[in-house]
């Protein structure tokens, strides 16, 4: 079986991290071996989240340079800065909606025009698909969903040994009863955008 | 109840590394559990502080690591199995007691968990704590996943009672923070009485007894010496001409290379997980009958330069390489294409590495570093005392969220060593230079080792103000308890103890308790203390908002927003003090409804006083 190699990256407090654990369970869920890594402490105050979903026969927990079989980027701009991560031959999943760092605020760089940007990228990869999860996790009921949007994208366009059913299953075991509805609702926008 | 605690033999789950320790203690039947929190060792304390609640396991956040150590050591004394956990600086903090207790010895089986942080996600250094073995003489291990973590743990407990010492148990951000399928095993019946055997002769370390225990150290340190040479976690995969020897992470790093670069048959790979005492007979039996080997470890080159000596004394001759320019550096934590480059390198294996995309013509993204959060009382805090004690001020400030105050444009922190250096840098500083110096503090740092400098300050009658901001939490490693912390609130019973009846006990004349968000107050504390020749302290008291949210004490019902009519866009917001919640929209400045929090310290700010409260849900 073939290594897949998914790194995924985001602003804290999206909720990636919830999201790269699901993507875990389900791989169990669908009897693959799965490996995570994560980041927590100081860079979860407002900075870069990233971690990274290994399935396959492999030991490793991070992703070099350029072995990104998949992106999964929650912000736009997070997106591109991973660009490195991907290769020729990376799908790219990232939400479109725009979260400009502060420092742009104060006039610390410039935020990109994002759709020129993702439109570059899109010809260095494999393919790139763009949605605004933000817009589909309000129409679920709730920003929080976003990453549900997101995990919703990556079923649907990655090829991967994990079937709806797993991640669903997943979300189910690990969702409070309150916003259950509202995740798997936003899961399935995601899923069929 | 918590599921590691629930969950049954034979069940797999999913689990951080983190989880997988906490697990693999309570299969070995830890009974006594002390910490002080700190990344990347933090959710491994957390988790034993809900355990503590359902179980009866005791467990502390104590103030700081060498009480933490010396806590552990009284238990473990008394026969029960401890756990003592810590982030790698940590470490030195408890190093005093650590290298005495290995003196001394344990009764029950114990391990002190070093969490090292190769590449810094979360630290001031990135030190190599294998070195702590050599130090102190105690067996060190080091797992190479979660799962392994769990079952080495376990082993580390039992290690421990044979040879009557602390097991160093050494992990890295990358075995903590990475999660991995881990089967749960048996749970051993865990002891919680424990009984003190009085045995003054050999266990008070007065001069003469030391000498008889360093002798008993030393012959434990043989007898370890011997288990790591027959450790199961010290085991060769694969045969051939070349070798590599590795550990912890680097392992899955080196497997994985191997199989990608089709070496598996030419290879043999040992992998060390009982590093010290370092296996030398082991490692002579590996090396025999090798022509090339490399050392893949992240860090020093410990392993390294143990198996060069130990090939020079079996008088062979091959090349050992590991740290150069051109193999591994001591810099921050390796990652799997590096290894596999570097061991095609090494073993001349022709490899073409996978070309990342060009990133020529896209566009340069602006950084996201990590920052004080949208209402953070430590923002209002640095912006008066910026305003009144200025730039020409030297600010030492210490280790937690409020290192953050270092981002533009605060720029409130210039001197930084560890935990509690503040206030004792503060009085080098003015001393020195001979101006009041402000250092700044948070309380549980406070709490764990600030109120020794305060003490030192008062004695020796310097000229330095502290402020001890007091935020009702230990913020930056996930909200933990610490001794000023209101427990009722989370329905715990320890005893509160207020940064401010301390700082007064100390005999700190000039104190001063102030909320920050009233920044008139804030302003004229500040200036009153920088005034006052001699030792001044400001008490900035008010509750981290994430964590006021988490227990329900705050919840968000207003918000602020700017009326566009009366803006005159002098940005003092932005450009002084440059809360998240601020943007840009073209030229007007604008605040996010869904960051704010409604804290009216920017509303303070605004020269125009063109910054509204507006109730939530209300705004234009």
């Amino acid at each position: 079986m073939k290594v897949t190699r998914i790194h995924i990256t985001g602003v804290g407090g999206q909720g990636t991290l919830l999201a790269t654990s699901l993507i875990g369970e389900a791989a169990m869920l669908a009897g693959l071996n799965v490996n995570i890594s994560e980041v927590h402490g100081m860079a979860q105050r407002g900075g870069v989240v990233e971690s990274a979903v290994i399935i396959g026969p492999a030991l490793s927990t991070i992703i070099s340079d350029g072995e990104a079989d998949i992106l999964l980027g929650f912000e736009p701009s997070e997106s591109l800065r991973a660009a490195n991560k991907c290769g020729s031959n990376t799908l790219v999943i990232t939400n479109s909606h725009p979260f400009p760092p502060f420092t742009s605020a104060i006039g610390q760089g410039e935020y990109p025009d994002i759709e020129k940007a993702l439109a570059q990228l899109e010809k260095r990869v494999k393919k790139l698909v763009a949605l605004d999860a933000d817009a589909y996790a309000h129409q679920a009921g709730s920003i929080l969903s976003m990453n549900m949007v997101m995990l919703g994208a990556l079923a649907r366009h990655a090829d991967l040994p994990i079937k709806a059913d797993h991640a669903k299953k997943a979300i189910k075991k690990n969702t409070k009863k309150a916003f259950l509805k509202k995740n798997l609702k936003a899961f399935d926008l995601g899923y069929k955008h | 109840m918590n599921p590691l605690l629930k969950t049954k033999s034979g069940q797999k789950r999913l689990l951080l590394g983190n989880q997988a320790i906490v697990r693999g203690a309570l299969e070995a039947g830890v009974a006594f559990v002390t910490c002080y929190p700190g990344t990347p060792s933090s959710e491994i304390s957390d988790s034993f502080f809900e355990l503590s609640n359902e179980s009866n396991i005791y467990f502390e956040y104590s103030t700081n690591e060498k009480v933490a150590l010396e806590v552990g050591a009284g238990a473990a004394g008394s026969g029960l199995r401890t756990l003592i956990v810590m982030k790698h600086v940590g470490v030195n903090v408890a190093a005093d007691p650590l290298m005495t207790l290995a003196y001394v010895g344990v009764e029950g089986g114990t391990v002190v968990i070093s969490a090292d942080d190769p590449s810094l996600f979360s630290s001031q250094n990135e030190q190599d704590n294998r070195y702590y073995g050599k130090l102190s003489s105690l067996p060190i291990l080091e797992p190479s996943s979660p799962e392994e973590a769990k079952d080495m743990i376990k082993d580390a407990f039992d290690i421990s009672e044979v040879l009557k010492v602390p097991v160093i148990f050494r992990t890295t951000t990358r075995i903590n923070h990475s999660r991995g399928v881990v089967t749960f095993g048996r749970m051993k019946k865990r002891v919680i009485q424990g009984k003190f055997v009085k045995n003054p002769g050999l266990k008070v370390t007065l001069p003469g007894v030391s000498r008889t225990l360093h002798k008993i150290l030393v012959d434990k340190y043989a007898r370890a010496f011997q288990m790591a040479n027959g450790s199961p976690y010290n085991f060769i995969k694969g045969r051939g001409k070349l070798g590599i020897i590795t550990n912890g992470i680097s392992y899955a790093y080196v497997m994985d290379a191997l199989s990608d670069l089709k070496l598996k048959n030419n290879v043999a790979v040992l992998r060390l997980g009982y590093t010290h005492p370092f296996p030398k007979k082991l490692v002579q039996r590996f090396l025999r009958n090798k022509e090339k080997v490399l050392v893949v470890e992240e860090l020093e080159p410990y392993m390294e330069e143990e198996a060069k000596t130990a090939a020079q004394e079996a008088g062979l001759t091959i090349p050992i390489a590991g740290k150069s320019d051109k193999l591994f550096s001591r810099l921050f934590e390796f990652d799997p294409g590096m290894v596999r480059a570097k061991i095609a390198k090494y073993f001349s294996v022709k490899y073409k590495a996978p070309k990342p995309v060009k990133t020529s013509g896209l566009p340069e993204i602006p950084n996201r570093p990590p920052n004080l959060c949208p209402g953070c009382p430590h923002r209002s805090t640095f912006y008066s005392v910026k305003k009144i004690a200025g730039l020409d001020t030297v600010y030492p400030t210490d280790i937690g969220c409020y290192t953050l105050g270092f981002m533009p444009p605060l720029r409130m922190a210039d001197f930084l060593l560890c935990m509690g250096s503040s206030i004792s840098t503060a009085c080098g500083i003015s001393k020195a230079t001979g101006r009041k110096t402000v250092g700044f503090i948070g309380d549980s740092t406070f709490f764990h080792s600030g109120m020794t400098g305060l003490v030192d300050a008062v004695h020796n009658k310097h000229n330095v103000l502290l402020i001890i901001l007091d935020n009702g939490t230990t913020a930056m490693t996930g909200h933990q308890i610490h001794p000023g912390v209101d427990t009722s609130l989370i329905g715990r019973d320890k005893q509160q103890i207020k940064p401010e009846s301390v700082v007064r006990g100390i005999g700190v004349k000039d104190v001063y308790a102030v909320k920050p968000r009233n920044l008139k107050k804030m302003q004229e504390a500040v200036k009153s203390a920088m005034a006052y020749e001699g030792v001044s302290v400001i008490i900035s008291e008010e509750v981290c908002p994430l964590y006021a949210q988490r227990t329900g004490e705050f919840s968000k019902k207003m918000i602020f927003e700017v009326d566009q009519k009366k803006c005159k866009n002098k940005r003092d917001c932005l450009n002084l003090l440059a809360c998240p919640a601020f943007y840009l929209e073209g030229d007007k400045v604008m605040i996010n409804p869904d960051l704010c929090i409604g804290c009216a310290v920017c509303s303070q700010v605004c020269p125009e006083h063109a910054i509204r409260p507006v109730k939530l849900g209300e705004q234009s």
